[in-house]
C-alpha cells in the first residue's frame, strides 16, 4: 500500500529518513513552510526557503521515490515579525507555482493581531488562488485557538471543505468535524497525538475528511509515523480500505483540490544519478553521463 | 538547427496551437503585463495553463534528433513566457527591465528560469541578460545552459573567455553544440586549442571524445594534431 504523509518538513531531515519513508511505503509527501527553529530576519531567506520547496527539495524527494508537492505561506510564528511582513506581496507570485498544492501552514500561534491580519490575508489568497488551506493549531490555548480558527475560517467566505485544520487532538477533533472542514493528527514520539489516540478518534469520528502525518521536522519527530499510525490502524481493526483511505485517498482528494498534484504518472522509482542545477546527493560518486 | 530558434519568431505558431481557452488565458495575461504583480503571478502558471510539450516549427519538434538535441528545442511554455516578457517590455526602460528578469530568474523554478534565457533574445539588447546568462552557465542543469549559451544574446554580450569556457561546458555536460548561435562565427584558436586538449585528457583517461568536439577541431586542422575523430576511443590511444 502507499502512503503520503501530508504534512512533513524535509527540509530538515535526512536521506536516510528519505530511505526508510520509501521502504515503508511512502511515495508522496507534502512540505508546508514554516520555521525553521531560529527567526528569519529578511525577506530573502524565506524566499529562498520558497525556491528550495519548490526546486532542491523536490528534486531531491524525487531521487528517493517520492513524490514532492508543498504548501506556501507566511507561518503564524513569524507572521509577528514587522521585518517579514512584505513576504506576503511575494505570495501571489509563489502560489501560482506547479506543486504548490495549498496555502500554508497559516493560524495561529499566540494569538495575537498581527497573528489575526496575516491569518486573514492568507485565506483571502487562498481563494484567490483557487488553492485550498493547511491551518495549524497552536500549542498553547489549543481548543480556543481551534475555535477562533474556525470563526474566522467562516468569516473568510472559504469553502470548509477547503480547509484542513492540523494538530488536532480528542478535545478540539469534534469541533472541527462539525464544521465541514478536514481534519488532521500529527502524530509524534511524545507530544501532540500517538498512534493509539489517533486510531481511537478515528473510531469514535469515523474516516471521512480524516489525516494523518507525522509533521516531522528539525524537533524530536519521527517520518514513519504515518507509517506507524496505519499499522496501529490494522492492529485495531480497520481495513486495508479504510487505511488506504486515510493514509492515501483523503490526502489526494484534499490536495488534488488545487489541481497542481504531481501523482499523474504514479510515484518515481529512485533516480539517484540525476542533478538538480549541477547538484547530486551522491555527492562525488555522481554517475558519468 | 543551428540559428533556427534565432531567426524566426519562435512563439508565433503558439496561436495555431493553442486551444480556446488557452488562448484567452495567454492574451489577458499578456494585455497585463505592464502590471508588475499580474506578471509575476502569471509566470509561473504558464505550464499549467498553456502545456510544456515541444514547440512545433523551426527549432521545435522534429528537428531534434536525440534527446540531448531536444536541449534546444522550444517548448509551449517557453514561447508563452516570452510572450508575456515581450508584452512586459513594451512599456518598461531597460533598468526596470533588467530588474524585472532579474526577479523572475533568480525566483523562478528550472523552466521559469528556462523561459527567461530563452526570451532574452526577443527582447531589446541592454534588457540585462548577461548576469542571468552568466548565472545559468554556473549550473551543471543541462537545460539551463543549453539555453543560455545557444542565443544571439549570448553570442552578442558573452566576452571572448568566458563563451570559450561555455562551448566548453557544452562538450563536457552533453549540450550540442550545434545549437549554438555564435558558432562557427565565434570559435577561435584558443578555444581549438581548449578543445584540443579536453580530447587528449578524454583519450587518456580512455573514454570517449564527444563527436561534437570535431565541429570545432575540424576548423583548425593545425591544434587538431594528432587527433583524428573515431568512433572507437581504443584506435586513437596511441596519441
Amino acid at each position: 500500500m502507499h502512503l503520503f504523509d501530508p504534512h512533513i518538513h524535509m527540509t530538515s531531515r535526512t536521506t536516510d529518513d528519505y530511505e526508510r519513508m520509501y521502504a515503508a511505503g511512502i511515495r508522496a509527501i507534502c512540505e508546508p513552510a514554516f520555521w525553521l527553529g531560529q527567526p528569519r530576519t529578511s525577506v530573502g531567506s524565506f524566499l529562498d526557503y520558497f525556491d528550495g520547496l519548490v526546486g532542491w527539495e523536490r528534486f531531491r524527494a524525487g531521487q528517493f521515490g517520492i513524490v514532492h508537492h508543498c504548501a506556501i505561506a507566511l507561518n503564524p510564528k513569524e507572521a509577528n515579525d514587522p521585518r517579514l511582513r512584505d513576504v506576503l506581496d511575494m505570495l501571489p507570485h509563489y502560489l501560482e507555482k506547479d506543486g504548490v498544492v495549498a496555502v500554508g501552514e497559516v493560524g495561529y500561534d499566540s494569538m495575537t493581531p498581527a497573528e489575526d491580519e496575516v491569518f486573514t490575508a492568507q485565506l483571502q489568497l487562498a481563494i484567490d488562488h483557487d488553492l485550498p488551506v493547511l491551518v495549524h493549531t497552536p500549542h498553547r490555548d489549543k481548543l480556543a485557538g481551534t475555535k477562533r480558527t474556525l470563526d474566522v475560517v467562516r468569516e473568510s467566505g472559504i469553502s470548509p471543505g477547503r480547509v484542513l485544520v492540523d494538530h488536532l487532538n480528542e478535545l478540539t477533533a469534534p469541533v472541527v468535524a462539525e464544521s465541514g472542514c478536514w481534519l488532521a493528527f500529527s502524530v509524534y514520539p511524545d507530544t501532540k497525538m500517538d498512534e493509539q489516540r489517533t486510531v481511537t478518534i478515528l473510531r469514535e469520528l469515523g474516516i471521512e475528511r480524516m489525516l494523518v502525518n507525522s509533521a516531522a521536522d528539525w524537533g524530536r519527530s519521527d517520518p514513519l509515523k504515518t507509517a506507524l499510525t496505519a499499522a496501529a490502524m490494522r492492529a485495531g481493526g480497520f481495513t486495508e480500505l479504510q487505511v488506504e483511505r486515510v493514509c492515501w485517498h483523503n490526502p489526494i482528494a484534499f490536495y488534488g483540490q488545487s489541481g497542481r498534484l504531481l501523482l499523474d504518472g504514479g510515484a518515481p522509482e529512485p533516480d539517484q544519478a540525476a542533478t538538480f542545477a549541477g547538484n547530486s546527493v551522491m555527492r562525488g560518486a555522481r554517475p558519468e553521463r | 538547427m543551428i540559428g533556427s530558434t534565432s531567426d524566426n519568431d519562435p512563439t508565433a505558431v503558439l496561436d495555431g496551437l493553442l486551444g480556446p481557452d488557452a488562448a484567452a488565458w495567454l492574451a489577458g495575461a499578456a494585455a497585463a503585463a505592464g502590471d508588475r504583480r499580474a506578471l509575476l503571478r502569471a509566470f509561473p502558471a504558464v505550464g499549467r495553463r498553456l502545456g510544456r510539450g515541444p514547440l512545433p516549427g523551426p527549432g521545435g519538434a522534429g528537428s531534434a534528433g536525440s534527446a540531448a538535441a531536444g536541449l534546444h528545442e522550444w517548448t509551449v511554455d517557453d514561447a508563452g513566457r516570452a510572450r508575456l516578457l515581450r508584452a512586459a517590455a513594451a512599456g518598461t526602460d531597460p533598468t526596470a527591465l533588467a530588474a524585472l528578469l532579474d526577479q523572475l530568474y533568480q525566483h523562478g523554478d528550472a523552466a521559469e528560469r528556462r523561459g527567461v534565457l530563452r526570451a532574452l533574445d526577443l527582447l531589446p539588447a541592454g534588457a540585462g541578460g548577461l548576469p542571468l546568462i552568466r548565472d545559468a552557465l554556473r549550473t551543471n542543469d543541462v537545460r539551463l545552459v543549453a539555453a543560455a549559451v545557444a542565443g544571439r544574446c549570448a553570442a552578442r554580450e558573452l566576452p571572448d573567455a568566458e563563451f570559450d569556457q561555455a562551448v566548453l561546458k557544452c562538450l563536457f555536460v552533453g549540450v550540442p553544440l550545434a545549437g549554438i548561435a555564435a558558432l562557427p562565427d565565434r570559435d577561435s584558436p584558443r578555444l581549438a586549442r581548449m578543445v584540443a586538449d579536453f580530447a587528449r585528457e578524454r583519450i587518456a583517461a580512455g573514454r570517449d571524445v564527444p563527436p561534437d568536439a570535431w565541429l570545432v577541431l575540424a576548423r583548425y586542422p593545425g591544434v587538431a594534431a594528432g587527433l583524428a575523430p573515431s568512433p572507437d576511443p581504443a584506435a586513437t590511444e596511441e596519441d
